[in-house]
């Protein structure tokens, strides 16, 4: 065990992956002598060489598509978007070819696409993008999103391992910001689990990456200024959903809250909220909520940004709307 | 896989009779079984569309001859010839066409939408230029793994103006990959012709922007597609890095079966009839006495019956169970 950021954990999960697998490689923009733009593969060239660290072109679709060609023939590509922004540009390799290779070609496709996501650092339009809702859509795709560092660690090496194309998203807010005990070695968190990172009977807060925190700050909030307990259920993998644990949650409290990052309208709480509609109807006590960011794009400035995006002090209003219905 | 280094097996860069006789029987087979494709659509046998070859069997048929075993193709929907000359059966050509269980994709995608890990054909996608990046990357893999493996891909007139073609084609270069890309310009991308989609003069000519050889030749030519494009991949095998092959060829009949290609000037289908690949070929031969009426009969009867073979295998297989659809979306 040892303490280490969100973001070492991340590259700990790669690096541990490297050395145990010699298919896995790296590919990405300044990823290479520079250690790319968020430092995350920072001594991975000098150790595995500019053979399996690859600086690539600045070419999302060249660097997706040449990802998945080399995943085709046996190799286990991690593809990094510098941004998750960027991934807009290569979109048509994930969606036309990556998603659909196994389905018609019955090969597997084991790629992993890094996608350093979500705001809070006034990075504007273009550098803020929580944008996993546009592939949750998309059979054939497995999305991650971890939110502590021991989970990032974990489900970076489930990812590489899988035989599917998992995006993994990750929080830039996160990286520096958050720091835990990371298990050492071999220690997988399974794609499709969610975790309570909190125990609580009085309403349920389903949500997943930098959100997560903003949810257990303010369920500490509401267990002690009002007494009310809330289970706070970070999802880890998106696609697929833990429908077992989302639906046995709002049985267990009957009051349900879904944050996420992504802007609200399409986002997957919409589908969640469905779920808990379909499956758990009987057993709500009150309307399902959802907080997410306004409809809008992210913008600049820290005032708009703050008003765009979910925060502490909004869910802590909609859990105590919930808790009086 | 092979293991690294592996000695690449291709012909003899200068052809035996036998060989040259071989380039013919595809253009032939390939031909014969676009026009039996064509006779199922129109009995109504194709659940989707049909898609043909005619006029550039010489670029699909020459350019896969020049490949070896170790090597991958990436074909398009006009490359019938090339997945034959890798071996493909017609049964499977036949099973893929008409989407039934037992096809390479059971019946998940149809025509030469099916990779066939076995042969090394990788088919194509519908979104034109999409596979270039990824057969780059196969060429990436092959590279870092010293497989000696050299990969071939296709794109069109039309697909020569997709962003993934430059995306692809500048990472193969940079990378200096074993990639070789052929540009098969028939003139038009379904019904736009080539003065509406690129204001160059030659296609090739893009190869200078990234820093690679672009040669344009006669696609109608098999033996001038075979030798270019055994130099190509010679060159790309030896660490020599991509190259850029535009063949100039004509689509003699509409994008699918479904267009009557009424926007073609009939002046220019007659034009290119005289320079028909086949015939060409087989002028050639028969100057060369490697070729005869008996022979030209005989490889009539052998296509012929593999084609009925295949047909009414195809034909008899069922479709998959409806009950399967939902599999196989992810890998277990």
């Amino acid at each position: 065990m040892a303490v280490m950021s969100y973001i070492e954990a991340i590259a700990r999960g790669m690096w541990e992956e490297m050395e145990r697998d010699p298919s896995v490689f790296l590919i990405g923009e300044d990823i290479g002598a520079y250690g790319g733009a968020f430092k995350a593969t920072r001594g991975f060239f000098e150790h595995f060489g500019g053979e399996r660290v690859i600086d690539s072109p600045l070419s999302e679709a060249a660097i997706i598509g040449a990802s998945a060609g080399a995943a085709l023939v046996g190799m286990r590509p991690i593809a990094e978007m510098q941004f998750a922004d960027f991934v807009t540009c290569g979109f048509n390799q994930i969606v036309t070819n990556a998603a659909k290779m196994h389905y018609r070609w019955h090969l597997p496709v084991p790629m992993v696409v890094r996608l350093p996501s979500g705001g809070y650092i006034h990075g504007g339009p273009y550098h803020s993008a929580s944008n996993e809702a546009w592939f949750f859509h998309v059979p054939g795709l497995k999305i991650v999103a971890p939110s502590t560092p021991s989970d990032a660690k974990g489900l970076m090496k489930a990812a590489v391992r899988d035989d599917n194309p998992v995006l993994y998203f990750e929080f830039k807010y996160l990286y520096r910001r958050i720091k835990g005990d990371v298990p050492d070695g071999d220690v997988l968190i399974p794609i499709g689990k969610g975790e309570v990172k909190r125990e609580g009977s009085d309403i349920t807060v389903i949500t997943y990456g930098s959100a997560v925190h903003f949810a257990l700050e303010a369920a500490g909030i509401l267990a002690k200024e009002d007494g009310i307990e809330t289970r706070v259920v970070d999802l880890r993998t998106l696609l697929p959903l833990d429908t077992e644990l989302i639906i046995d949650s709002v049985r267990a409290t009957g009051r349900v809250l879904i944050v996420h990052e992504a802007a609200l309208t399409g986002g997957i709480g919409g589908e969640i909220g469905a779920l808990i509609a379909e499956h758990a109807f009987g057993s709500l006590d009150a309307p399902i909520r959802r907080i997410a960011a306004l409809d809008t794009p992210v913008p600049f400035a820290p005032t708009l940004e703050e008003e765009v995006l979910p925060g502490t002090g909004k869910i802590v209003k909609a859990l105590r709307d919930l808790s009086r219905f | 896989m092979p293991p690294s280094q592996t000695p690449a097996k291709t012909k003899r860069s200068v052809l035996s009779n036998a060989e040259r006789l071989e380039l013919y029987y595809y253009m032939r087979l390939a031909r014969e079984c676009d026009n039996a494709v064509l006779r199922l659509y129109r009995q109504g046998k194709v659940a989707g569309g049909a898609y043909t070859g005619a006029g550039n069997e010489a670029t699909a048929v020459g350019s896969a001859y020049a490949l070896g075993e170790q090597d991958y193709l990436f074909p398009m929907h006009r490359d019938l010839g090339a997945h034959l000359v890798r071996g493909q059966s017609l049964r499977n050509i036949f099973l893929q066409q008409l989407g039934r269980g037992e096809s390479l994709t059971r019946g998940r995608d149809g025509t030469g939408h099916y990779a066939d890990p076995s042969l090394r054909i990788y088919g194509n996608v519908s979104h034109l230029a999409s596979m270039i990046p990824v057969a780059a990357g196969v060429a990436l893999a092959s590279k870092m793994r010293k497989e000696n493996s050299v990969v071939m891909n296709y794109i069109g007139d039309g697909g020569s103006n997709v962003g993934d073609f430059h995306e692809g084609l500048n990472m193969a270069a940079v990378m200096n990959l074993p990639f070789v890309l052929i540009i098969e310009n028939n003139q038009f991308a379904y019904s736009t012709p080539n003065s509406r989609q690129f204001a160059a003069q030659k296609l090739s000519d893009r190869g200078a922007g990234y820093g690679i050889p672009g040669v344009t030749i006669d696609g109608t030519n098999v033996l001038l597609v075979y030798e270019t494009c055994r130099k190509a991949v010679d060159r790309a095998r030896n660490g020599g890095g991509p190259t850029l092959v535009e063949t100039v060829t004509m689509r003699m009949q509409g994008h699918s079966a479904a267009d009557d290609a009424s926007y073609v000037p009939p002046a220019m289908i007659e034009e290119w009839k005289k320079k028909d690949p086949i015939e060409r070929w087989e002028r050639t031969l028969t100057a060369d006495r490697v070729l005869n009426e008996q022979i030209s009969g005989q490889i009539g009867e052998k296509i012929h019956a593999a084609i009925e073979d295949a047909v009414a295998f195809a034909l008899a297989s069922p479709y998959p169970p409806a009950g399967e659809a939902a599999e196989g979306v992810y890998a277990p």
